[in-house]
């Protein structure tokens, strides 16, 4: 993955009266991300499917801190509870695994909601520190006995993977793959269309001034509690179709080590700029197998230095770089190559 | 949604007529097998929490050296790749497919984990790929049944309690047990081990005690127990719980006779914090020579075990189980892959791994054998006796048996 591929998917941002090199940019990554998995290994497929999926999250984690502005460091947590809702009405209910994802998304809006209304007394790191402490809870939540019966304790959920509807000839892990291109894109177009809007004007002049914002007659308490919902449910969203994807759940699957990936994705895709979550979902998936490749005993030291490398050469993540490229390219006007 | 018609309907039969057989392609009997070298892959926690347990795969590897330093197994070497999965089942299952579907190995062996076996045991047997001798003593690792391709190794938390079980019928046929668990599958496994064993006598048990692993303490857990009256204490819990219990029956005056799980068998991370004098005639199981124990000190396998560290894994710890266990583990397989050179394919190696009969290892006490048969995937459930003097463990009465009674 060329980080200049993903650059692109930007194009739906740009107004649609210009229709210029950002949106040719989009179209063609979309159309490299439906073409490729015809050319993959399923096992290839799979890690692209899962590429996905956390760029879905991280597309979440993005509304609430680059729009809105709040820091969540318990992201994971919905993940989990998403991955677990859809487990439970797959395993229990016996519902079709599509219907388990609006369902996976309308129970973590709820808890995201309810958990952004005590958050909102909360700013900077007490917040992050706040859904620190929800990420590192939630695996011994997810063991109580209490709800054992549904959650399988430690033993976990075990999940059918799905196989292609009507007949079409692709592999399971295709299929699922364009499954989560498809929900990825709508989402996609959703939040785009959210952030252009006049809720999305809201969200972002909370960001930049809450008084000003409230001066300016924002309901900061509301808006703030909503970006906490659905933020919290494009990540549960994300963390229902990795339970079908990985046909298995279990509280070790979501330590808050999920959620520490999550905010790093963020942060090299860049905050604010939500195309930038295709490249944190990359190196999410990727790089902690590139660090592997070059020392196993040392793997982590390895991302370590990376990821210093990556902040140090990009300190606004990806979507950072790609402002500058551009503008330097426009600056030039004749089209040098990049850098 | 049922408006599917006849015509899609046949092209989905066909579809999955086309699936289906490119499956069967896929489960080659002989991927990761050639004439010269056989692939055999692993999963370890090399990073996060579980990190320790790495050094049972890097035993493994220099294992792998050493038996292709001798020659391979049926003349072919031994090509061994060990991924990191950071104990997080989701990576498992993409380094599993990585191995299976990109490397193409012939068999994962020893992977760690309860959950991250759990995430990958059903894909592993969708294709056909041994997944043997793996690293958890959860006892639904030996479900032939339904698992024909999946393997455990050590003796399984059930075996043991039932060991235990069949130890007090025999010795302390008036017992009055209490159980102090934790509150998981680990737990609730030597629980339902004790139990089985115990048969229509279950009622021995007089107080069972759970505890959460985010317990401070489990005072309040021993204080109900010593009130129950009972004279027999069974100790599930992990180390430091298990120091804890063990020093607070002293404080208050408690003497009863005490069951250690094997678990939390370590003299240095349990019994010295308990206190030696508290810890005396502690009673526990194991089914490994004890590297620290002087009488083992001109024991042949215990020499052969002490070569192959010197010579293959000089900064590999010899005080730790884990250079034990995964030599142990190593040879085991080593047995398989022998036993299988006429037939070397996966469902060869899987036959010749459920086909080991009274198979003795370098590192077992005398009269702990590894046994298995068709319908019996458990390698190890004997385990030796051993109570300590204060100082040391020190064994004691026969092998017990925690098969159920063929």
């Amino acid at each position: 993955m060329s980080a200049r591929e993903e650059i692109s998917v930007s194009a739906a941002k740009a107004p649609a009266s210009r229709f210029g090199w950002r949106n040719w940019a989009g179209i063609g990554v979309v159309l490299v991300l439906a073409v490729l998995p015809l050319f993959l290994a399923n096992f290839t497929i799979f890690q692209l499917t899962m590429m996905l999926i956390y760029a879905i999250a991280i597309l979440g984690l993005n509304l609430l801190t680059g729009i809105n502005g709040q820091f969540s460091l318990g992201h994971g947590a919905f993940y989990a509870i998403g991955a677990y809702t859809a487990a439970i009405l797959m395993e229990d209910a016996g519902l079709a695994y599509g219907w388990t994802l609006p369902a996976a998304g309308i129970v973590c809006f709820l808890s995201g909601f309810l958990f952004g209304l005590p958050a909102l007394r909360l700013e900077g790191i007490y917040l992050a520190l706040a859904t620190f402490g929800l990420a590192v809870a939630m695996p011994q939540f997810l063991k109580l006995s209490v709800i054992e019966p549904w959650t399988g304790g430690v033993q976990g959920i075990v999940i059918t993977k799905p196989d292609a509807p009507f007949g079409l000839p692709l592999s399971q892990d295709q299929w699922l793959y364009y499954f989560t291109l498809v929900v990825g894109l709508l989402l996609y177009w959703f939040a785009v269309n959210l952030v252009s809007s006049r809720s999305g004007r809201a969200l972002m002049a909370i960001r930049d001034n809450p008084l000003a914002a409230r001066a300016m007659g924002v309901n900061n308490a509301l808006y703030k509690s909503l970006a906490f919902g659905v933020s919290a449910a494009f990540t549960g969203i994300a963390g229902a179709l990795g339970a079908i994807v990985v046909q298995f759940v279990a509280p070790d699957s979501f330590t808050f080590f999920l959620s520490v990936a999550l905010f790093v994705g963020l942060v090299v895709g860049g905050v604010g700029w939500l195309p930038g979550a295709l490249v944190g979902g990359a190196f999410v998936v990727f790089i902690p197998n590139v660090a592997e490749h070059f020392n196993k005993a040392l793997a982590g030291a390895v991302y370590g230095v990376i990821l210093i490398l990556l902040i140090y050469l990009m300190p606004t993540g990806a979507g950072g770089l790609v402002r500058k490229v551009a503008d330097f390219i426009g600056r030039r006007m004749k089209s040098r190559p990049d850098r | 949604m049922k408006r599917i018609n006849s015509r899609l309907a046949i092209l989905g039969a066909l579809a999955a007529a086309t699936a289906l057989a490119a499956t069967a392609a896929n489960a080659d009997e002989t991927t990761g097998i050639t004439d010269k070298t056989i692939k055999i892959g692993n999963i370890m926690p090399y990073s996060g929490p579980a990190s320790a347990y790495s050094q049972i795969a890097k035993t493994d590897a220099a294992y792998m050296k050493m038996l292709n330093d001798n020659g391979g197994v049926c003349g072919r070497q031994i090509d061994f790749i060990s991924y990191d999965d950071g104990y997080s089942p989701p990576k498992t299952v993409e380094q599993a497919r990585k191995l299976v579907e990109s490397d193409q190995v012939a068999l994962i062996f020893n992977s760690l984990g309860t959950g991250t076996n759990t995430a990958i045991q059903k894909y592993m047997n969708a294709k056909k790929t041994p997944q043997l001798f793996v690293a958890t003593g959860a006892s639904k690792f030996g479900d032939p049944k339904h698992f024909p391709w999946t393997m455990g190794w050590q003796p399984d938390y059930v075996s043991e309690g039932k060991i235990y079980a069949r130890y007090l019928l025999k010795n302390i046929p008036d017992a009055k047990i209490g159980v102090l668990y934790q509150n998981d599958d680990y737990g609730k496994d030597y629980l339902n081990g004790l139990k089985q064993g115990l048969g229509d006598k279950a009622s021995m048990i007089v107080a069972e005690q759970p505890y959460e692993t985010s317990d401070p303490t489990v005072d309040s857990q021993m204080v109900n127990l010593k009130g129950s009256g009972a004279n027999v204490f069974f100790n599930v819990a992990t180390p430091k719980f298990a120091a804890q219990a063990i020093k607070k029956a002293a404080e208050l005056g408690w003497k009863p006779t005490q069951l250690l799980n094997s678990v939390s068998n370590s003299v240095g991370a349990v019994l010295k914090p308990a206190g030696f004098e508290a810890s005396k005639g502690v009673i526990s199981a194991l089914y490994l020579k004890d590297s620290q124990d002087p009488q083992w000190k001109d024991d042949e396998g215990m020499k052969k075990w002490n070569a192959f560290m010197d010579k293959y894994y000089a900064d590999g710890d010899k005080n730790s189980s884990f250079t034990l266990y995964g030599y142990s583990v190593s040879q085991t397989l080593e047995k398989v892959l022998k036993g299988a050179c006429d037939d070397f394919t996966h469902s060869g190696i899987m036959k010749s791994a459920a086909s080991m009969k009274n198979v003795d290892l370098d590192l077992t006490p005398p009269g702990i054998q590894v046994n298995t048969s068709a319908t019996d995937f458990y390698p190890l459930q004997d385990m030796q006796l051993i109570k300590f003097d204060g100082e040391r463990w020190q064994a004691f009465g026969e092998v017990v048996s925690g098969a159920d009674t063929q």
